[in-house]
């Protein structure tokens, strides 16, 4: 495969309530910021991700096409998936060989609907939805399913709201305190924030990418799995879509400095962390992760970024980033982000 | 381009009104299998899955592939959702025949719908304050001053569109998957029905339908049966509220077009071509089309819809099968095109097949008119 690198990450400063400002206003910004960071204005091609659930209306994408300024025309396609697929599709793209770069982005403002009710809607329509089964109360069952200890998940949360205000992207969160539930066994600290943001990445190949960043980012292998939708058909205290993924992505052919993981709650750091078979002294979400930002269709492709910029600042040699679809992460993405080009044996295809 | 790429089988679902008597999971399974058998695979030699349809509202469901996955075989494979309004259909073709191309894998099930009857297509389509100015007029409203003002400046005399309206009818008949179906539609018939939008009268217009459409994508080294093999592949889009866009042949579509030409080696499209399926939802888009994709000099193209050269026994046939105009699963609307100049090619139209048919056009539209999604197929390999 061709070797694509991470070569620009952008992301909003992220808010947990509506600000005002339309999906397109906030997206210019981040737009912007990587076409400066990179000098390019335009791009081979460009993907993006969101859903139109989210504002209750069609066609999130289009008004996004003017806060690009996509003129003279452009090159470009939409996942009503989180961004990181589009990442996926992206890359794809651009081992085609006739193009070099490509802008990926995401956003969403799930400030303005009630997500956990809107999320009810992508289930079975026939069999599932009705029984009005709400996202925080199909994330329980999962919980539930697991069964770790609540110190264990204490901790998770209290790690990453402290990651999380250090990160001047991340809400300022405090420590998690309370004894209530919000389902049970997932207390109101345990969900990911309602937040919104947006974020774009620059993807570059061959020689472009070391022409645009000191330090890029090499994708050395990328790959998603789905599994079966219904919740009674899965094991829900493992991932092993999560797991297939991860091995075609090729996570366990080194050490992996920082993974950055598609937690949307506490619970589903150690079943990815398990299906991801991470060594034990690899950093999780030092950024604060989901659970300190949660802008929904942006949040997977904020994983890749965050994951990349610790390669870009030199700090970090092989990065893992996961995005995660689905109830109950039915659908995973994974990326291993590396320092040096893999080209000699080829980035593992997925 | 890449690695090579063919379409090796093709599934479609009669398209109707109602489809009651199925789920949204049943109806694209029923075109997956369709697909399937007819490259002689199942599920199991499948690599990955996309799936593409238009705005959810239409059925209500977020993001239905997770609840598809199991009906589409996807389960323990890649699967991904492609969204770009009208176009999507060819998007999702396009976007299924990358993972090819770009060698990541062999045999890809692109599958695309629409079951329209679960809601309101002139609702879901619409967008509301804060958004955008609510028009509330769907997509008619949106597109006949578009189509007023080609009318102005090629001075076409007002009977074009019900004349494409017979043609595509006319198609329909002979196709079994279509939609409306018409027996002895003429011209007096189109033009007895009530104005909806003007210059568009009821009969002009795409209805709305429930069905789906499927396609199976092989690596050189995967093909299996009677390959229809892609020589061009374009995306291109526009925004939407750039001043000064020129919304009657919009920029988009000739920058996909050439592309997909220069790919393809096209240098003269009426020639170059046997055969086009063309996003036409409303009638008038034929001569329109006909001038944005090069086939027809600015503003004549209606002369080309006029002296029949568009007919299914015309030196360029648009629409054989009968076109949006006859069927309209949106979401599957775009690949229903890309399929049936698939099948075109591959010699297996059936009754609608254009003898002889080596290159043909697979073309779709959506937004306002501002994304375009194209292929070339042809029964030579590139």
């Amino acid at each position: 495969m061709r070797d694509v690198a991470i070569v620009a990450f952008a992301q909003t400063t992220h808010t947990g309530h509506d600000t005002g400002l339309t999906e397109a206003e906030m997206l210019h910004p981040v737009i912007e910021e990587v076409r400066r960071a990179t000098g390019l204005s335009r791009f081979g091609f460009t993907c993006s991700g969101s859903c139109d659930y989210l504002a209750g209306a069609p066609f999130s994408f289009v008004s996004a096409l003017d806060a690009l300024g996509a003129w003279p025309p452009i090159s470009e396609s939409h996942v009503e998936m989180d961004a990181a697929f589009a990442l996926y599709e992206a890359w794809v793209r651009l081992q085609h060989g006739d193009i070099d770069s490509a802008l990926v982005y995401g956003f969403g403002k799930s400030s303005t609907g009630e997500l956990r009710e809107i999320m009810t809607l992508q289930l079975d329509p026939y069999y599932l939805a009705p029984l009005g089964l709400d996202q925080v109360s199909y994330a329980a069952l999962q919980a539930a399913a697991l069964g770790r200890d609540r110190t264990e998940l204490d901790e998770i949360v209290r790690r990453s709201r402290a990651d999380g205000r250090a990160n001047p992207h991340a809400l300022d969160l405090p420590d998690p305190s309370g004894a209530e539930y919000e389902v049970e066994p997932l207390r109101p600290y345990d969900i990911a924030p309602i937040t919104d943001g947006a974020a774009a990445i620059v993807l570059a190949a061959g020689d472009l990418a070391r022409e645009l960043a000191e330090n890029p980012a090499y994708i050395g292998g990328i790959a998603h799995r789905i599994e079966p939708h219904y919740l009674g058909m899965r094991d829900l205290s493992r991932s092993p879509s999560a797991a297939d993924a991860a091995r075609a992505a090729g996570v366990g052919k080194g050490p992996v400095d920082v993974a950055e993981l598609h937690v949307q709650f506490s619970h589903e750091e150690p079943i990815l962390r398990a299906a991801l078979e991470l060594p034990e002294d690899t950093v999780i979400n030092p950024s604060g992760g989901p659970l300190a930002a949660n802008p929904v269709m942006a949040t997977g492709l904020i994983r890749l970024g965050e994951a990349a910029r610790r390669i870009l600042d030199g700090g970090a040699r092989r990065a893992v980033a996961h995005a995660t679809s689905g109830p109950c992460l039915q659908q995973n993405l994974v990326a291993v982000l590396e320092s040096a080009p893999s080209s000699q044996e080829g980035a593992r295809r997925g | 381009m890449g690695e090579r790429c063919a379409v090796i089988g093709v599934g479609q679902t009669r398209y109707t009104t109602k489809r009651t008597d199925v789920s949204i999971a049943g109806l694209v399974r029923e075109a997956a299998i369709r697909a399937l058998d007819d490259a002689g695979l199942t599920f199991a030699d499948i690599d990955a899955v996309v799936v593409g349809k238009a705005p959810d509202l239409f059925e209500g469901v977020m993001m239905p592939e997770a609840y598809l996955a199991d009906a589409l075989g996807a389960a323990g494979k890649p699967m991904m959702r492609v969204h770009t309004a009208g176009s999507v259909g060819g998007s999702t073709a396009l976007v299924g025949a990358s993972l090819i191309q770009g060698g990541v894998h062999d045999r890809v099930l692109v599958v695309a719908f629409e079951k329209q009857s679960e809601s309101n297509a002139t609702w879901a389509l619409s967008t509301h304050l804060p958004f955008g100015a609510s028009l509330v007029v769907g997509a008619g409203g949106y597109f006949a001053p578009h189509i007023r003002e080609y009318m102005r400046r090629s001075g076409a005399p007002d009977h074009i569109g019900a004349l494409v309206a017979v043609k595509d009818r006319r198609n329909a008949l002979k196709n079994p998957y279509a939609h409306l179906r018409i027996p002895g539609i003429d011209r007096a018939m189109v033009e007895s029905t009530p104005m909806l939008w003007e210059p568009i009268r009821y009969l002009e217009t795409c209805p709305s339908s429930d069905g789906a459409c499927a396609i199976v994508l092989a690596s050189e080294k995967a093909v299996t049966g009677t390959p229809a093999w892609i020589h061009g592949a374009a995306m291109r889009s526009e925004p939407l509220t750039r001043a000064g866009r020129e919304t009657v042949s919009p920029q988009a579509g000739k920058d996909c077009a050439a592309d997909v030409y220069r790919q393809a080696g096209v240098t003269d499209p009426r020639r170059d071509i046997d055969v086009a399926e063309v996003y036409v939802p409303f009638s008038w888009y034929e001569p329109m089309w006909l001038e944005n994709l090069g086939f027809a000099p600015e503003n004549e193209g209606w002369k080309l819809t006029e002296a029949g050269c568009t007919a299914l026994d015309g030196d360029i046939p648009w629409n054989a099968s009968g076109g949006v105009l006859s069927s309209n699963p949106i979401g599957a609307s775009g690949l229903i095109r890309f399929a049936e100049a698939a099948l075109q090619v591959r010699g297996m139209a059936g009754e609608h097949q254009v003898e002889g048919a080596a290159t043909a056009l697979g073309h779709a539209y959506g937004g306002g008119a501002q994304f375009f999604a194209m292929w070339i197929v042809s029964n030579r390999k590139p």
